[in-house]
């Protein structure tokens, strides 16, 4: 048994009674308590303590640092969104104002080509009814010779005499007046 | 075949070192394990954060979480002030605490067993505050006894009561340490040796220590917590009187 053989190590040296209450063992464990608690305060505070301190400490600041640095990035991203989206409702504007006078400039130049236009047509339909009217003329004339002479080959063919010119010119003009 | 349960608190003298005013004074089995319990701790903080790791590896962040343990006990208790007395109250959670499991390994020695190691302790910090308080406070310190509110014709009477309460603090605080650990492990030694002699009466007494082995191994856990809870309670009563001493004035 582990406890009996433990027993018998004990060398009897402070009597008996309740150990925690055996007086001659106080000047011991007061005396090692003291060297042992001084040694490990002194490590402590010295030590120990600043070093763990100060790794947490670092830790810390790094994540604060990474979340400042993370904050920043974001809001620069935003910056850059905002500053993306301003370029292209301006580039947009822009866009339509040039499509607007282009528009403007086009109609202006095809209107002023289609007067143009009209203008050359105009004079070349006055030209030709002036063409037709002399050619109408001419043609006019000519019905009236040619009918002259239809009249009195007729007339001479119906009564056997030729008629006179000026009463062929005269029964014309009265037709042709009518 | 008598298993005595009082031997494992047994002080025994291992090698004479010198004499102090006519006493001698031994190098002991207790002294061994306060010393044990002083390397374990400074190897657990010292030796665990030599990579100074920003990702900690287990044994660091266990460094770290008793340095933030302790440290917000200290914050939560005493206030950003209490903070000056951190490496005094962190030394004696982890001396108390490191010293309470160790003594839990079996044929090991409790070196907060003995009831003079805890009254140094309670007494150390007593004095502390006594110190401190005056140091700091001067005669402001006496209003510590003096709670405000109260009306003059029991004065008196409350004034007594809060000078002995104050004065009986590190019997209780180092009572409550000593007794816990002395009890829990009397008890865990009479269960085991019911096991033993059981063992020894043949097949029925093998089958009747099913109980105080089941026993036990519920003690050993009920230890193991009140091993912590006890390095923890002396350690926040620690802070409760520090706060005393920095903010006397209730």
């Amino acid at each position: 048994m582990a406890a009996e053989k433990a027993h018998t190590e004990v060398p009897g040296g402070h009597g008996g009674g309740f150990p925690p209450f055996q007086k001659d063992t106080f000047a011991s464990q007061l005396f090692w308590l003291v060297i042992a608690f001084a040694l490990l305060y002194v490590l402590i505070s010295k030590v120990a303590l600043p070093r763990v301190g100060s790794i947490i400490d670092a830790r810390r600041a790094r994540i604060d640092g990474d979340l400042a640095a993370a904050n920043q990035l974001k809001s620069s991203t935003e910056e850059a969104m905002a500053s993306y989206e301003k370029s292209l409702v301006e580039a947009r504007s822009r866009a339509q104002t040039i499509g607007n006078e282009t528009r403007d400039r086009l109609n202006a130049e095809a209107e002023k080509s289609r007067k143009a236009l009209d203008e050359q047509l105009n004079v070349k339909l006055a030209e030709a009814e002036k063409t037709i009217a002399a050619t109408k003329t001419a043609a006019m004339t000519n019905v009236r010779s040619i009918a002259a002479d239809a009249t009195g080959a007729i007339v001479a063919r119906l009564i056997g005499t030729a008629p006179a010119e000026s009463a062929v010119a005269s029964a014309l003009d009265s037709v042709l007046k009518r | 075949m008598a298993v005595d349960p009082i031997h494992q608190f047994q002080i025994q003298n291992i090698l004479p070192i010198t004499t102090i005013g006519g006493t001698q004074i031994h190098l002991t089995n207790s002294a061994v394990y306060m010393l044990v319990s002083v390397a374990i701790t400074v190897i657990l903080l010292l030796g665990t954060t030599t990579g100074r790791r920003l990702v900690p590896t287990r044994m660091q962040s266990l460094g770290e979480l008793s340095y933030e343990f302790v440290a917000n006990t200290i914050r939560s208790t005493a206030g950003e002030q209490g903070m000056r007395f951190f490496p005094f109250v962190f030394s004696l959670f982890m001396f108390i605490l490191v010293s309470n499991m160790i003594g839990l390994i079996p044929y090991t020695f409790t070196v907060s067993s003995h009831l003079i190691v805890t009254a140094a302790l309670s007494l150390l910090v007593f004095f502390t505050v006594l110190i401190y308080g005056f140091y700091k406070n001067g005669l402001h310190f006496f209003n510590l006894f003096v709670p405000k509110g109260i009306p003059v014709y029991i004065l008196p009477l409350i004034v007594f009561i809060e000078v002995l309460s104050f004065l009986s603090r590190p019997i209780s605080h180092s009572v409550r340490l000593f007794a816990n650990m002395l009890a829990g492990h009397i008890t865990l030694k009479v269960f085991a040796s019911f096991i033993t002699m059981l063992g020894a009466m043949g097949a029925v007494g093998w089958a009747g220590a099913i109980l105080p082995l089941g026993l036990t191994v519920a003690l050993t856990a009920l230890e193991l917590l009140v091993a912590f809870l006890q390095a923890y309670v002396f350690t926040i009563l620690t802070c409760i009187y520090l706060n005393d001493a920095l903010h006397p004035g209730h």
